[in-house]
C-alpha cells in the first residue's frame, strides 16, 4: 500500500465555508428573490470550482489537508481532501449546482412560503456535506454530521402542515438518536484506538480487541451511521421526510444527506475498521445480513407505494444498501463498484426525483396512479424518467449497470453467490416498480391533460441534463473528473493489503 | 455497654435533639413550628460543639498561671466555643429572615398552615 | 503587590458595595445600579489578571489577619478557585446588565435593598470558592443562602413561600455541613483544608470519618440540588423575579458543585471517595437519577421557567456524574459543563426574562412563530443555547459531554454512558418542542386568522437585555470551538495525583 501524500491546503476550508458566508447574504437579500438566488447560484459554482481544484492532487494521489484548531485534546478540527472526499465532494457540489437551478423553477412554480428560510438552509446542508466528505477524523465527521442533520430539519418541515410537522419529528428522533449512539462509538473508539484519524485499512490495526468489544463497537457505528444510510430497520424516517420540496429529496435524501450516511459507513469499514478486522471478526457478514435484507425489503416495499416520491424513497434505501452491500462484501471489485454506485445513483434519482417535481409543479399531481398518458403531456420529463429508471434497473448502457456489475463481479471474487443472487432479484423488482410507472405515462390514455405541457425551462434543463449525465457515464465511465478510476483507487488503498 | 452508654449520654442528648428537631420541620404542618424545629436543631449542633470542647479536670482558656501552670492541657478547647457564637450568629440571621418570609406569607395568604397554603396557592 | 492580596480583594470588594449601596441609596436611589456594576466590574476585570496570574505563577494564598494557618483562615486562590471566581464574576456582569431593565420594573422601590442583596449573595458566592477553611465556608454558605431566600421571595406572590421551603431545607443542609466538619474538626483538630488533606490519610479508617463524609455529601447535595435533594428548586427558580432567578439559576447551584468538588477532590482525596469506598459510584447514581428525572419533568412542563429549572437539575446531574467518576474525564467534563451550563442557563433564563419583559409570561402554549417575527434575535439565541443543551456540536454543551462520555468509558460504566445518550434525546424532546412552536406558524393560529395580511412588527427587547442574551449566546460558539484552551487549564486545576 502506497503512503498517502500530503500537503496543506485551505482549499477544503474554502470550498465548506464558501456556502455558508453565502447565507446571510441569502438572508439580507430576502426581499430581492433574483439577487438571492443569484447567491445561491454563485456560492454553488464557487463551491464546485473549488472542489475541482482539488481533483488533480487527488488523482495523483496527494491529500491537501488543513487543521482548523484543536478541538479537543489530541484531536483536531482537521480537513483532508482525499481522493473518497474528494469524490464524493464533486457529486455533491457539482449536483448542487442544477439543483439549484431546478429549486428556482419548483418553489417559484409552486409559490412557495419562506423562500429565503429555504435557500439559507440548502446552503448550510452543502457546507455540512462538503465537511463530511473533507472529515479527517471521526470527531470532525460528527461535527458536519450533526450540523447537516440540524440544517436539514427546516427543509424537511417546510410546508409546515400536520405531515411535515410529524416527519420532522420522525427525522429528528432517528437522525439525532443515531448522533448520540456515533458519540458513544467514537469515545469508545477513541479510547482504544487513542487516535480518531480515518486512515485506509483502519486504525485498529495494531490494537487487539476481542471479539465481543469490536462486534458491540461495529454495532454501534452501524446503528450511527446507518440511521441516514436508510439501513433497516432504521430506514423509516426516509419515506417520512418525502413531505418535503421535491428538490430537497432530489439532492439531500437522494445525494448529501443519505450519502453521507453512505459515505460514513465507508469510512467505519474502510478506514476505522479495516477490511482485515472486518474479515476475521466476521463483522462484514453482520453488515451484509442488513444491507441484503433492505435492498430485497425496500424493493418489495417500493412495489406497494402508490406516491411516486415515496416509491422513489423506498428506492433509495434499497439503493443505498448496494452500496454497503459492495463495502461488506470486502473484495476489490465490489468495493470499488459500491463506491462508483456513489454517483452513479446520484445521477439517475436525482432525475427520477426531479420528474417527479416536474410532474407536481405542473400537473399537481403525487400518484401514480393518476400518471395515465402524461408521457404525451411531458414528453422530455418522462423520457428522462425513462432513462433514470432503466439506469436503476441494471439495464445498459446507463451508468447504473457499469456499478451493478462490478458489485456482481465483486459477490464472485468473494465468493458469495447470496449476494449476487440478491443483486439480480432486486434488478427485476427495480424494474417491476419502475417499468409500470413509464407504462402507465406512455401507453394509456389520460384524462384531463389538455393544456398542460413541460415545466418551466428552469426545471426541464436540469432534468434532460441529469439524464444525459446518466448515459453518459454509462458509456464513458472515466470521462468526467476520472469518477470511475477514482472509486477503483480508494478500492486499492483500503483493500491494498488484505488478503483472505 | 452500660458504659458505652452512659459514657456518651451527651451525644444521646443531642441525637434526640436533632431527631426531635427534623420532626418538627418535617412533620409539622404549621411554618412557625417548622421554624422552632429548625432552631432546635441548629441548637442541637451547637450543644454538640460544645460538649466536643469538654475536657475533663481542665478549666476556662484564660491565660493565667494561677489557674493553669501554664499547661495547655489544662484548659478547654476554645476553638469550638468561638465557632459557635459565628453558627448562633448565623442561627439568629435565619431565623430573622424566616420570619420575614413568615409575615409575607400571612399577609398574602393569612395562613401559615402549610396544606391550607397550598390549596390556597392552586 | 495587588495579586498576594487578590484572594480577600475579591470577597471584600462585594463586601464594602454591599453596604456602600444602602448607604448612597438613601441618597440618591438611582445610583445604587452603576455602583452594583461596577463592583462586579471590578471584581471580574481582577479575577481575569488573578486567573492569569495564577495560572503562570502558581497558588496565591492570603492568611487573613497575618495569622498563618492552622490557626489562621487561609484563603487560597488556586488554578480551580480562580477559574471558577473567573465564571461566576463573569457571568454575574453579564446577568446584571440584563437585568436592569426587569429590576426596574419589578422591584422599582426596592431596588436598592435588591442591589445590596445581590452584593451579599455574590460575597457569599465567591468566599464559598476563595477559602480554604472549612469553617469560614459554612459561614460563607450561610451568607449566601441567606441572600439567596431574600431574593426569592421579592418575586411572584407565591415566592415567599418558595422561599421559605427553601430556607428549611437549605438549613438542615448547612447543619449537617456544620455538623460533619464537627466530625472532622474532633478527630483531625484542624480545620484548614490542606492540613486535613494531609492528617486524614492517617486517620482515613475511623468510621468516624466516613460519617462526616456522607454528612458532608449531603449537605453539599442539597446546596448543589442533586437528586433526589433538589426538591427547593423547581418552586424557587419559577416564582422568584426574572432578575433573581437569571442570576441564581445559572451560578448558585454551580458554586455547590464547586465546593463539592474542593472537598472530596482536595481535602478527601479521589482515592479515598471512589475507589476504597463507593460514594463516588452514589453521588453518580443519584445523578444519573437526577439527569432522568429533571430531563422528564422539564418535559412535562408548561411554563419555560419551570421548565428550565428542571433541566437544571438534569444539568447539575452531569456535573454530578463527572464528581462521581473521579478521574481525569470526568473532572474535566464536570468543571467544563460547570462553565457551558452558567452560559447555557444564563442564555435561557435571559430569554424567559426577555418574554416576560414583551408579554408578561412565559408560557410555552403559548408560543407561535409571531414570536420569531417580533423577537427574531432573542429566539436565535434560543436556538444556538437550545442545540448547546442537547449537546450538538460545535456548541459548547458537546463538549462537556465529550468528556463525560470518555470518563464513563474509561471507568466502564456503561449505565452512566447511555444515561449520557438517553438525556441527549430527553433534551431535544423539550427543546425542539419550543422551537418547533417559534419558527412555525401553529395550525390554530393560520385558522382564527384567516390571512396572513396582517404585518407583525419586530418588537425586538431593548439593547441592554438583548446583547447580554447575545453575547452569552455568541460565548457558547466561542467556548466551544474554543474548548481546549480551557481543558489545557484544567488539566493544571486538577488535584496532584491525578
Amino acid at each position: 500500500m502506497e503512503i498517502l501524500q500530503t500537503y496543506n491546503s485551505i482549499i477544503p476550508f474554502y470550498a465548506i465555508i464558501v456556502s455558508i458566508i453565502a447565507v446571510p447574504l441569502i438572508i439580507i437579500s430576502g426581499k430581492f428573490p433574483n439577487l438571492r438566488e443569484f447567491w445561491t447560484i454563485f456560492a454553488a459554482l464557487v463551491k464546485f470550482g473549488l472542489v475541482l481544484s482539488l481533483l488533480p492532487g487527488s488523482i495523483e494521489g496527494k491529500a491537501a489537508i488543513y487543521s482548523l484548531l484543536e478541538i479537543a485534546p489530541g484531536i483536531e478540527l482537521a480537513l483532508k481532501a482525499d481522493q473518497f472526499g474528494v469524490f464524493f465532494a464533486l457529486i455533491a457540489s457539482g449536483l448542487w449546482i442544477f439543483t439549484t437551478f431546478y429549486s428556482i423553477g419548483y418553489v417559484r412554480g409552486n409559490d412557495e412560503r419562506k423562500q429565503t428560510r429555504y435557500f439559507a438552509s440548502f446552503a448550510v446542508c452543502l457546507s455540512a456535506t462538503i465537511g463530511i466528505a473533507f472529515s479527517a477524523n471521526l470527531l470532525t465527521f460528527i461535527v458536519f454530521y450533526e450540523i447537516l442533520t440540524i440544517a436539514t430539519y427546516p427543509l424537511v418541515i417546510h410546508k409546515e402542515n400536520k405531515e411535515a410537522i410529524s416527519a420532522g419529528r420522525k427525522y429528528l428522533l432517528y437522525t439525532l438518536s443515531a448522533g448520540v449512539i456515533l458519540i458513544a462509538a467514537a469515545g469508545l473508539t477513541y479510547t482504544y484506538a487513542g487516535t480518531l484519524n480515518f486512515n485506509p485499512g483502519g486504525i485498529f490495526k495494531s490494537i487487539k480487541l476481542s471479539q465481543g468489544s469490536a462486534t458491540v463497537l461495529f454495532l454501534l457505528f452501524l446503528a450511527g451511521v446507518g440511521v441516514k444510510a436508510g439501513i433497516m430497520p432504521l430506514h423509516s424516517w426516509l419515506p417520512a421526510a418525502m413531505a418535503a420540496p421535491t428538490p430537497v429529496s432530489a439532492l439531500l435524501h437522494a445525494v448529501a444527506v443519505v450519502k453521507s450516511g453512505v459515505f460514513g459507513v465507508v469510512r467505519v469499514v474502510g478506514f476505522i475498521f479495516g477490511p482485515e478486522m472486518m474479515y476475521n471478526y466476521g463483522l462484514n457478514n453482520i453488515l451484509l445480513a442488513f444491507a441484503g435484507v433492505t435492498i430485497i425489503a425496500a424493493s418489495l416495499l417500493a412495489l406497494k407505494q402508490d406516491n411516486l416520491k415515496r416509491r422513489l424513497a423506498y428506492s433509495t434505501v434499497g439503493h443505498l444498501s448496494y452500496i454497503v452491500l459492495g463495502v461488506a462484501l470486502l473484495s476489490p471489485s465490489g468495493f470499488s463498484g459500491g463506491i462508483f454506485h456513489i454517483a452513479t445513483h446520484a445521477t439517475m434519482k436525482i432525475t427520477l426525483f426531479f420528474c417527479a417535481g416536474a410532474i407536481y409543479v405542473n400537473l399537481h399531481k403525487e400518484n401514480i396512479s393518476e400518471l395515465n398518458g402524461i408521457g404525451k403531456v411531458m414528453p422530455w420529463t418522462m423520457a428522462a424518467f425513462t432513462i433514470g429508471s432503466m439506469g436503476l434497473a441494471g439495464i445498459p448502457p446507463i451508468n447504473g449497470f457499469i456499478s451493478k456489475w462490478f458489485l456482481g463481479a465483486g459477490a464472485l471474487q468473494a465468493d458469495m453467490s447470496t449476494a449476487l443472487i440478491i443483486l439480480v432479484l432486486s434488478g427485476l423488482l427495480n424494474a417491476g416498480y419502475f417499468f409500470p410507472i413509464i407504462h402507465r405515462a406512455f401507453f394509456r390514455e389520460g384524462k384531463n391533460l389538455e393544456g398542460y405541457g413541460e415545466a418551466s425551462p428552469l426545471m426541464v434543463v436540469p432534468i434532460v441534463i441529469m439524464a444525459f449525465l446518466s448515459l453518459l457515464f454509462g458509456l464513458f465511465p472515466d470521462l468526467f473528473f476520472n469518477f470511475f478510476s477514482t472509486a477503483v483507487n480508494v478500492s486499492s488503498s483500503v483493500m491494498g493489503g488484505f488478503l483472505r | 455497654m452500660l458504659d458505652f452508654i452512659a459514657g456518651h449520654y451527651d451525644y444521646w442528648f443531642i441525637i434526640l435533639l436533632l431527631i426531635i428537631g427534623l420532626y418538627g420541620m418535617i412533620m409539622k404542618k404549621n411554618l412557625v413550628k417548622k421554624l422552632i424545629g429548625m432552631t432546635i436543631f441548629q441548637a442541637a449542633i451547637i450543644l454538640f460543639y460544645i460538649s466536643g470542647a469538654i475536657k475533663a479536670d481542665a478549666t476556662v482558656p484564660i491565660l493565667s498561671d494561677s489557674i493553669s501552670n501554664g499547661q495547655p492541657a489544662n484548659y478547654i478547647n476554645p476553638l469550638p466555643h468561638a465557632l459557635m457564637l459565628t453558627a448562633i450568629v448565623v442561627g439568629v440571621a435565619t431565623v430573622g429572615v424566616a420570619f420575614a418570609l413568615l409575615i409575607q406569607i400571612y399577609k398574602r395568604y393569612n395562613t401559615l398552615n402549610e396544606q391550607e397554603l397550598i390549596e390556597r396557592m392552586k | 503587590m495587588i495579586e498576594r492580596n487578590l484572594p480577600a480583594i475579591i470577597p471584600l470588594i462585594f463586601l464594602a458595595s454591599a453596604l456602600l449601596i444602602p448607604i448612597l441609596g438613601l441618597w440618591k436611589k438611582r445610583i445604587s445600579f452603576p455602583l452594583a456594576i461596577f463592583a462586579t466590574l471590578f471584581s471580574a476585570s481582577l479575577s481575569v489578571y488573578g486567573f492569569i496570574y495564577v495560572i503562570i505563577n502558581g497558588t496565591v494564598r492570603y492568611n487573613f489577619g497575618g495569622w498563618i494557618p492552622p490557626i489562621g483562615i487561609e484563603y487560597v486562590y488556586d488554578p480551580l478557585s480562580s477559574f471558577v471566581v473567573l465564571v461566576i464574576n463573569f457571568v454575574t456582569l453579564v446577568v446584571l446588565t440584563h437585568s436592569y431593565i426587569p429590576v426596574t420594573i419589578d422591584l422599582e422601590v426596592k431596588q436598592t435593598a435588591y442591589y445590596s442583596v445581590v452584593m451579599l449573595l455574590l460575597l457569599g458566592f465567591n468566599g464559598m470558592i476563595i477559602t480554604g477553611d472549612l469553617f469560614n465556608l459554612y459561614v460563607f454558605i450561610e451568607i449566601s443562602s441567606l441572600a439567596g431566600y431574600a431574593l426569592i421571595a421579592v418575586g411572584e406572590k407565591k415566592a415567599p413561600f418558595a422561599a421559605f421551603r427553601y430556607l428549611i431545607i437549605g438549613t438542615i443542609g448547612a447543619s449537617f455541613y456544620l455538623l460533619g466538619i464537627g466530625y472532622l474538626y474532633f478527630m483531625s483538630g484542624t480545620l484548614n483544608m490542606s492540613e486535613l488533606a494531609a492528617i486524614l490519610p492517617m486517620i482515613k479508617e475511623s468510621p468516624t470519618i466516613l460519617v462526616a463524609l456522607i454528612l458532608i455529601v449531603v449537605a453539599l447535595g442539597v446546596k448543589m440540588a442533586i437528586f433526589p435533594m433538589h426538591g427547593w428548586l423547581p418552586d424557587s427558580y419559577t416564582y422568584a423575579p426574572t432578575s433573581t432567578s437569571s442570576l441564581i439559576a445559572p451560578i448558585g447551584t454551580k458554586v455547590g458543585a464547586y465546593a463539592m468538588m474542593r472537598l472530596l477532590f482536595f481535602v478527601f482525596g479521589a482515592e479515598y471517595f471512589s475507589k476504597e469506598l463507593p460514594v463516588g459510584d452514589l453521588i453518580a447514581i443519584f445523578a444519573c437519577g437526577g439527569i432522568i428525572f429533571g430531563s422528564v419533568m422539564a418535559i412535562a412542563q408548561k411554563e419555560l421557567k419551570r421548565m428550565l429549572a428542571y433541566s437544571s437539575i438534569a444539568q447539575i446531574g452531569y456535573i454530578g456524574l463527572g464528581i462521581g467518576l473521579a478521574n481525569p474525564f470526568g473532572f474535566i467534563g464536570a468543571v467544563l459543563h460547570l462553565l457551558n451550563h452558567s452560559f447555557m442557563k444564563a442564555t435561557l433564563f435571559f430569554i424567559a426574562g426577555n418574554l416576560r419583559n414583551k408579554t408578561g409570561n412565559s408560557d410555552i402554549t403559548l408560543f407561535d412563530d409571531s414570536y420569531r417575527k417580533k423577537y427574531p434575535w432573542t429566539m436565535a439565541s434560543f436556538t444556538i443555547a437550545a442545540l448547546s443543551m442537547i449537546g450538538l456540536p460545535p456548541l459548547a454543551g458537546f463538549f462537556s459531554k465529550w468528556y463525560l462520555v470518555l470518563g464513563t468509558i474509561e471507568n466502564s460504566k456503561w449505565l452512566y454512558l447511555a444515561v449520557i445518550l438517553i438525556s441527549s434525546l430527553l433534551n431535544a424532546i423539550y427543546f425542539f418542542r419550543i422551537i418547533e412552536k417559534v419558527y412555525m406558524k401553529s395550525p390554530t393560529q393560520s385558522k382564527d386568522s384567516g390571512t396572513n395580511n396582517f404585518e407583525i412588527k419586530r418588537d425586538e427587547v431593548s439593547a441592554s437585555m438583548l446583547i447580554p442574551t447575545m453575547i452569552l449566546a455568541a460565548g457558547l460558539i466561542v467556548i466551544g470551538l474554543l474548548n481546549v484552551v480551557i481543558v489545557n487549564q484544567i488539566y493544571k486545576m486538577m488535584p496532584v495525583g491525578m
